[in-house]
């Protein structure tokens, strides 16, 4: 028993001590670092198309590499992948299990994934021989809910779970390639860095980790936040992770600082952020909540400059294409929208 | 009613920070000196204190926190969405009107956050009340409702009805003020907890996740592991901050003129145009690539490589310098990475017959130390079997090749052709034209001013005319 606490306080002891040497490299403020940026505007995106069509909660979206087309995943059980543009519906993928909480879209364009309640990642070919969508894999071997998958390329995807950890998994022979374990609380979301080389999760021990996907290995950690970390992407150039909280603020933190450098807060927001997505300079930050609205905030100054409401209930997903033309969210009212 | 298996500690997670901010909030407007205005409400006969407007509402959140009116709508009405101040009249709309519809606010022993979950035996001793006050009060949903909780919790059910004689009855000893008041909060309370069919449930909480308590065991093991982690995070070199907050202004500076959401494209938005033309011309291979894709290659390598129009150039351009090996073999290292697991002995081999192996047709220059490594490693193949020899080669090709490819003529020439679309007018009246994208774009900035000037006389001819003609 003595040996534990002398452990932990050890532990303890390293941990102020890594807080002290990242103090010491906060050498300015957000104020004098962005001063002399010019000023955005106030930013005002409209609804281009409304995309109806499922009979139930939204729960995620992913854009395809193309920008035109998308996917999303809802609680009536159906994957439908959209053309944005013309509203059609290019698929209707019917589920084994209506308990999906998310999607995502392969870079190629071929497949498509989605997995929730039932513990498992289901792959999908859009670009089978006889034209019908037929599940390819089921990739099974977590204890938990799967919360978000990422397609690194055909052959590999990224899984995080309710069990806490992420999995690579090869997806032609349908077997875990690397487990990452390390976080203390659900992982919620993941994201992969633009030069696939790296990984970030967020989870709800109140922290979002980098992971080296070669090395297999958990590079940083990030802490700061008061709630579940619901949301988590990279900042465009690939050195910034931004997390989205339950606690109603983003965080940007910098991957070589390495630590926190901004919080996006407000007063007068008191819902938790669902979901977030960056604008293609890195310049906007799109943020869902559950108050049914989106905030756009300038990533760089910190404050807000505008505001999507046209949703009826939470928006639990957003998503910016490739390209940066459009922003995609979706949202429990069943609806998904396209703003720019 | 679906079963929750959540421990309460989970709901706790989700909810509870909105309940508490938004409590801050009911908190300071009820504080006797900076709170709210409050007014009387009148019943008939019956005054009842402690009221206040829609509009009062919304002007103090004005001023209090200094935001706009809708902000403030937006505000107030979470509040009353969540049950924080109810209506006093059309009880069942849980929305905030500005204007002079009266509000109160929800006793703290109702607050969602203090009686969470709301038991259905609560529920029973509630709709037993109000069919016991007066026959055939219940609405048709509540009397549904009635029976089956009355078949469910049969076995207490004298207790239920017990109960709810025995707070009829106490009510009947307040006065007829405290009386109305109290039936208006729990009424309140229960439209939010169990909500009408039709109505948005607002405590809805999603997928019930399972709940996972303590998955992590705190053993000696687990700290330790966490010590080494430490330790290595301690000795890690970090940058300070001020250089990577400027590095990101950077990027954003740099990137702007092609961030679509924040400076519009050209020739229009595709989707207020219905004109693809944007992307057709930005397919991955087009005869002419835009002006600002060009300019994108000059960015970064990595934006280079991963255009493949970028990629093709930079080959005929390294082909020129008898370098192009390098870009060849950089890609075959990718296609292994990224590609199909069964093939990857059969692309290994034939790397190291094209690029590795002495007197190889496509010889690569890597550092003695390197080949050696990779050439051992090849033995066993595996998906990274490449990775250190790329790695080489690429930033060879990033430090040397890179940049003069950009000061050369090929790319210059690539950057002047390239495409800068004309902005593409819809033939609509032009004092109705709207505009094309979210803002000006960047391209015409130099030519929109004597654009506009003309296009001003141009409206202001077409739009007499125009008149004109409708008035023959």
């Amino acid at each position: 028993m003595g040996e534990m606490e002398e452990l932990r306080k050890e532990m303890e002891n390293l941990k102020d001590q890594i807080t002290a040497a990242r103090k010491t490299f906060q050498d300015s403020t957000l104020q004098e670092a962005a001063a002399g940026v010019t000023v955005v505007g106030r930013v005002q995106l409209k609804t281009r198309k409304t995309l109806r069509g499922h009979l139930a909660k939204i729960y995620a979206m992913h854009w395809g590499t193309d920008s035109t087309l998308c996917v999303s995943a809802s609680q009536d059980g159906k994957l439908i992948v959209w053309d944005t543009i013309t509203t059609n519906k290019v698929n209707a993928i019917p589920l084994k299990s209506s308990w999906v909480m998310t999607c995502a879209y392969a870079p190629s364009g071929n497949l498509v994934a989605c997995g929730g309640l039932d513990n498992m990642c289901s792959i999908y070919n859009l670009k089978g021989k006889d034209g019908n969508v037929k599940v390819m894999r089921e990739l099974a071997a977590h204890t938990g809910y799967l919360s978000c998958c990422r397609f690194l390329s055909d052959t590999e995807i990224i899984t995080s779970s309710g069990d806490c950890t992420c999995v690579l998994w090869d997806i032609e022979t349908g077997t875990q390639k690397t487990v990452f374990a390390g976080h203390q609380g659900d992982a919620m979301s993941l994201g992969v860095s633009p030069d696939f080389k790296y990984f970030i999760s967020g989870a709800c021990d109140f922290t979002a980790k980098l992971w080296d996907i070669r090395e297999a290995e958990c590079r940083q950690t990030f802490g700061g936040h008061e709630s579940d970390i619901n949301a988590i992407g990279f900042f465009p150039n690939g050195n910034a992770v931004i997390t989205g909280s339950d606690d109603a603020t983003c965080k940007l933190y910098d991957l070589r600082a390495d630590q926190e450098l901004l919080t996006y807060q407000d007063s007068s927001i008191m819902c938790g952020v669902t979901s977030l997505a960056s604008s293609k300079s890195g310049r906007l930050l799109l943020a869902g909540h559950d108050d049914f609205n989106v905030n756009i905030w300038d990533m760089l100054k910190a404050e807000r400059v505008g505001v999507l409401a046209g949703h009826d209930n939470r928006v639990s997903c957003i998503g910016v294409s490739s390209d940066g033309m459009a922003c995609c969210t979706g949202s429990w009212d069943s609806f998904l929208k396209i703003w720019n | 009613m679906t079963i929750n298996t959540m421990a309460k500690g989970g709901w706790h997670r989700d909810q509870m920070s909105c309940f508490r901010k938004m409590e801050k909030v009911i908190v300071a407007m009820q504080d006797p000196d900076m709170g709210m205005k409050m007014r009387n409400q009148r019943l008939l006969i019956t005054i009842i204190p402690h009221a206040m407007t829609g509009r009062d509402i919304i002007d103090w959140l004005m001023k209090k926190s200094n935001i706009c009116e809708e902000e403030s709508l937006h505000i107030s009405g979470l509040l009353v969405r969540y049950g924080y101040i109810y209506p006093l009249k059309e009880p069942r709309s849980l929305v905030l009107r500005p204007d002079e519809s009266p509000y109160r606010f929800q006793t703290p022993y109702f607050w969602t956050s203090t009686r969470w979950p709301a038991s259905e035996l609560d529920y029973a001793i509630y709709l037993a009340k109000k069919n016991i006050r007066k026959q055939g009060e219940l609405m048709e949903y509540e009397k549904e409702r009635y029976s089956v909780l009355h078949k469910r919790i049969n076995h207490t059910w004298d207790f239920v009805v017990m109960q709810a004689r025995e707070q009829l009855r106490a009510s009947k000893q307040r006065r007829k003020a405290d009386r109305i008041v109290l039936e208006c909060q729990e009424q309140a309370y229960w439209l939010i907890n169990r909500p009408p069919p039709g109505a948005r449930n607002v405590l809805d909480m999603g997928l019930e996740r399972p709940n996972n308590t303590a998955r992590v065991t705190l053993n000696s093991e687990h700290y330790k592991n966490e010590i080494d982690t430490c330790k290595r995070a301690l000795g890690r070199n970090r940058v300070k901050s001020s250089i990577c907050l400027e590095g990101f202004m950077k990027y954003s500076e740099q990137y702007q003129n092609h961030d679509p959401i924040m400076q519009g494209c050209l020739p229009s938005n595709p989707w207020i145009s219905d004109d693809s033309a944007h992307w057709t011309m930005n397919l991955e291979t087009v005869p002419t690539p835009t002006r600002l894709r060009v300019e994108r290659w000059s960015f970064s390598f990595m934006e280079l490589l991963n255009d493949e129009m970028g990629r093709r150039e930079f080959m005929t351009y390294l082909e020129k310098e008898f370098s192009g090996e390098n870009l060849a073999f950089w890609q075959a290292c990718e296609d292994i990475k990224h590609g199909e697991s069964s093939k990857i002995v059969e692309k290994v081999e034939e790397i190291y017959r094209n690029f590795l192996a002495p007197g190889a047709p496509r010889w690569v220059n890597i550092d003695s130390k390197t080949m050696d490594k990779t050439l051992s490693g090849i033995r066993h193949p595996h998906r990274f079997v490449m990775e250190d020899a790329q790695m080489h080669i690429y930033f060879l090709i990033k430090k040397d090749s890179y940049p003069r490819y950009l000061k050369s003529d090929l790319y210059k020439n690539m950057l002047a052709k390239g495409i800068v679309p004309q902005e593409t007018k819809k033939s609509v009246f032009p004092f109705m034209r709207r505009q094309r994208h979210s803002s000006p774009s960047p391209a015409q900035v130099a030519t929109q001013a004597t654009e506009e000037g003309g296009n001003a006389k141009g409206a202001g001819q077409a739009g007499t005319n125009s008149a004109a003609g409708s008035n023959v």
